[in-house]
This record gives structure tokens, sequence and C-alpha cells, in this order.
């Protein structure tokens, strides 16, 4: 019982931690899916009096990642009432060409201003489509959101700061006692400190192990994966290996900075 | 004869506050037995605290063990008090330690073997009568079996001085009697130099003692 005792609340309070952390994980991965989401699904439409090859479309920019040239039937086959095939090649021959590309990243209203104007400068290059209306209102609601994750991380930041300095006043409370009466009995500086040491990692193994069950459990549960996949988000919600990685070196590195701070901070008493 | 404790010229102070001992001069022998008494308030403790280097000399010069404690090093400070056992006025027991575990402290930090540990632990349980406590934690026990606690762990490493603050004040005759046989023994058969500090002397002391009074900041020897 007592054990367990000494174990609890700085277990609660490294499992908050790094609850908080793998979440913002968990958010940033979601908003990283969802903009090459949108990345795939946004494309510009250039129009050009000759045919223009590939490659000289991508060398415009190196935001460009694909080109594809549109072919007319089906405005023409939406056009069509009564044409022959004759007039019909005709009409597309007339036509100009249409590109549609696409870019390997979603781009902000100046990279897409800036590469409408580059485009331009081809000679037979007499329109771009940016569809920036649309564009300009999804890239604002994505602003939104990272500013929200921000907000989220500087809560978390918060938090844990405050979580962290109560742990250690009540820590200084707990095991100075017991270090002073080492000090007594010629305990040099290591020794009285080990304790609290072995303490502190216990609890850093302790709570990155109840996170790693936790969310290898989230990941595998059907509810939660249901609801990603009701949004369109296809993620990785917890990697066993790098995401354990980090929680148990956030862990790890939190108890010995706190035994640290409770090592440095002892006075003995007189 | 060798000394284990000179005192020249020593006062003790906490804080600026007026000196609580006042410039004595003393000595104590190696391997003798001293009390000191004196009423509530003074210095007593604060002597002894000065003994095992936890309250620094204001002015004079204070040599235990051969070390100077006036300007002693941390490490130095730490090596004298590996060899001397203390039986505080308050025990000082570690509260989340078991009884067996608080009696082993000192043998832990001088590095003794597990065997040799267990074994000097289970005969000072049994010589305290708390064999059956062992495994208890400090405070499921009576005041007076905390002290007996405290007895056990000042001895169990065989200090070459044992300082002990008032040991039977909460014992009932019988105890008491307990306490003051294992100081006999320590100090006539390990040679341990014993200084304790007493409101008491027990009447059937069996080894030739000193005897120490302070009063106004002043140590007197009484024989
Ligand atoms: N830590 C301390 N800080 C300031 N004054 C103290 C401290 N400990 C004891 N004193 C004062 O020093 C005097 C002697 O105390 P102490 O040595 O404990 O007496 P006793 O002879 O009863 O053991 C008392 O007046 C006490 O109030
Ligand atoms: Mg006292």
């Amino acid at each position: 019982m007592q054990s367990i005792k000494n174990h609890i609340s700085l277990v609660i309070a490294l499992l908050s931690i790094l609850f908080s952390i793998q979440i913002f994980i968990i958010v940033d991965r979601s908003i990283a899916s969802y903009k090459q989401n949108l990345t795939n699904s946004y494309s510009m439409v250039i129009v050009s009096q000759k045919s223009i090859d590939n490659n000289t479309t991508l060398g415009f920019s190196p935001l460009i990642s694909s080109v594809s040239e549109l072919t007319p039937d089906s405005i023409i086959k939406r056009l069509n009432t009564n044409m022959n095939n004759k007039n019909i090649e005709l009409l597309k021959l007339s036509l100009p060409k249409f590109y549609k590309i696409q870019l390997n990243s979603y781009p902000s209203p100046d990279e897409i201003k800036a590469l409408t104007k580059s485009i331009l400068r081809y000679p037979t290059i007499t329109k771009v489509e940016d569809f920036a209306h649309n564009h300009d209102t999804i890239y604002k609601l994505l602003l939104l959101f990272k500013g929200v994750v921000a907000i989220f991380a500087v809560t978390i930041f918060v938090v844990t700061s405050l979580l962290i300095f109560k742990e250690l006043r009540i820590w200084q409370f707990k095991h100075s006692e017991r270090m002073s009466i080492m000090g007594l009995f010629g305990a040099p500086g290591w020794l009285r400190s080990a304790v609290l040491f072995r303490l502190a990692l216990m609890d850093a193994f302790i709570s990155s192990f109840m996170a790693f069950a936790l969310f290898t459990y989230l990941s595998y549960n059907s509810w939660v994966l249901q609801q990603f996949g009701n949004v369109g988000i296809n993620i990785i919600i917890f990697n066993q290996i790098d995401d354990f990685i980090l929680l148990f070196g956030t862990a790890v590195f939190l108890s010995i900075l706190l035994a640290m701070l409770i090592v440095v901070g002892h006075k003995e008493e007189a | 004869m060798d000394k284990v404790v000179i005192a020249e010229d020593l006062s003790l102070s906490y804080s600026s506050e007026e000196a609580i001992i006042n410039q004595v001069n003393f000595s104590i022998d190696s391997g003798s037995f001293v009390f000191i008494t004196g009423a509530s308030g003074s210095g007593k403790s604060t002597l002894l605290k000065s003994l095992y280097g936890a309250l620094k000399p204001k002015y004079g010069s204070l040599v235990v063990g051969g070390v100077e404690l006036r300007k002693v090093s941390r490490s130095k400070l730490n090596f004298l008090r590996r060899h001397i056992g203390i039986v505080f006025q308050d025990y000082k027991l570690v509260k989340e330690w078991t009884i067996e575990k608080n009696i082993m402290l000192p043998l832990i930090i001088n590095g003794y073997g597990k065997d040799v540990t267990q074994k000097q632990v289970d005969s000072l349980l049994k010589h305290v009568r708390l064999t059956h406590q062992a495994g208890k934690y400090p405070l499921e026990l009576s005041g007076g079996e905390q002290q007996r606690v405290a007895m056990a762990r000042a001895l169990s490493h065989n200090p070459i001085l044992i300082l002990a603050d008032e040991p039977t004040g909460n014992l009932d005759d019988y105890s008491s009697q307990l306490i003051w046989n294992l100081l006999e023994g320590a100090n006539t058969q390990l040679k341990t130099t014993v200084i304790v500090v007493t409101h008491h002397i027990p009447v059937s002391m069996n080894v030739e003692y000193k005897h120490f009074h302070i009063e106004y900041g002043r140590i007197h020897a009484v024989n």
C-alpha cells in the first residue's frame, strides 16, 4: 500500500503529460493528412493556344507535381447536338489546349498568385484558372486549425509545467526528510538521491507503459478508427516504436529533471 | 590517552543570536562513557549537534575523531558521520521504511554486504525486543518502541562514537535498563565512546563514567 502511494501521484502527472503529447501528435497528423487530401483534390487549369509539352510545364515551378491534358471530348459531348464527325474534328483543332496541373503541397494564396503570374509569362498561355476563391476559404480554415493546435500545444506546456511544479513541491516535502536522515549517517550525495532517482525512473517506466497500453488499445479500437474514417483521414494513431520512444524519453527526461531539481534544492537541516 | 573530542574556546549559536554554548573547553577520552546533564533548554542537544557537524562552531575549535569541524569538507564530514551512531531526541526514523530497513541504514551507507547486514539487524532486533515488529513502519509503533529502533540503528555499524540524546526519555524502567545495558555493552566490549544526554543518570551503572553539566552556556565537569 505504502509503495503504491509513493508512485501514484507522479505516475498520474506523467501519464497526463504523455497523453496530451500523443493527442497533440494525433491532431498534428490529422491536419497533415487533411492537408494532403486537400492537395490531392486541388488543381489549376491552364489554357494555351498551342500544345505545351509536359516537361516545359513542370519547369514553370518546383511546386508543380504533375500535368495532364484535359481532353475536350466531354465538353463537346455536352454540346453535341447534330454535328457530324468531321465538324467535331475541326472544332477540336480550333479549340485551345487545356491542362490540369497538380501541386506537391497545399499552396498559400501568395504562392498561387506567384505561380499564376509565372505561368502566364509563357507566350501561348492565355488563361490560368486557379479557383482562388474556393481555395481561400479552405486555406483560412486550415490556418484556423493550425492556430487551434498551437494554442493546444501552449496549453499542454503550461499544464505540464504546473503539474511538474506541483509534483516538485510534494516530492521536496516527501523526500527531504529521508535525505537529511541519510546525510546524518554520512551517506554521500549520490546515495542520498539514489532512492529519488530510482523512484523517478520507475514512475517514468510505469507511466510510459501505461500510455503504451492505452494508445495501442485506441489505435486498434474500431470506434476510434471509424471516427477517423468518417472524415476521410487515414493516419497512424500510435506508432509503437517511434511514438513510444518519444513518450518514454519525455517521461524519463521529466522525472529525472524533477529529481535533479529536488537534489539541487535540498537543504541540510541544522 | 587519545581524545575523541577536543573543544577549545568553543561557542555555539543559531544564526546571530546570543551564544547558547559560550567559550567552553573540554575534552573526552576515547573509550570513555560520558553523561551530559542540564536543565531543558540549556543547550545539550545543541552541543550534540555540533559534535556530529550539523552546527558549525561560531568561535573556537572543535575536533571530533581527529576532524576539525569548524572548516570541514562535505566528504570528510560524511566520512566522520559514518563512524558515529546517533540517537536523536526526536528519533528521526525514515517513515516510509520498515523498522528493519531503518536499522540497516548505517550498514547500507557503510557498504556492508547483505549477509552481514541481515545478521546484524536480526541480532539488534532481538536485543531491543522488536523482532516481531521488524516489518512494521515507524508510525505503527509506540514512542518507546521507536526510541528502541533509533538505538538499534545507532549501534548497527559498530561506530567508534555514540551520541544519544535522552535515549530513555520515553521509556519505562524495564526498557530503559535494556538501553543502558546496550550502551554499556558497546562501551566495554567494543571500546566505543558513548556520550549520553540525560536527565537521570541511572543509579546502577556498571561502568566508570564522566559527568558534565551544562548551565548558563558553560560546561562543568561534575566528577
Ligand atoms: N534550530 C534552532 N534554531 C534556533 N534556536 C534553537 C534551535 N534549536 C534550539 N534552539 C534554542 O537553543 C537553546 C538550547 O536548545 P537545546 O539545545 O535543544 O536544549 P536542550 O538542552 O533542552 O536540549 C534553546 O533556547 C532553544 O530554544
Ligand atoms: Mg534536547
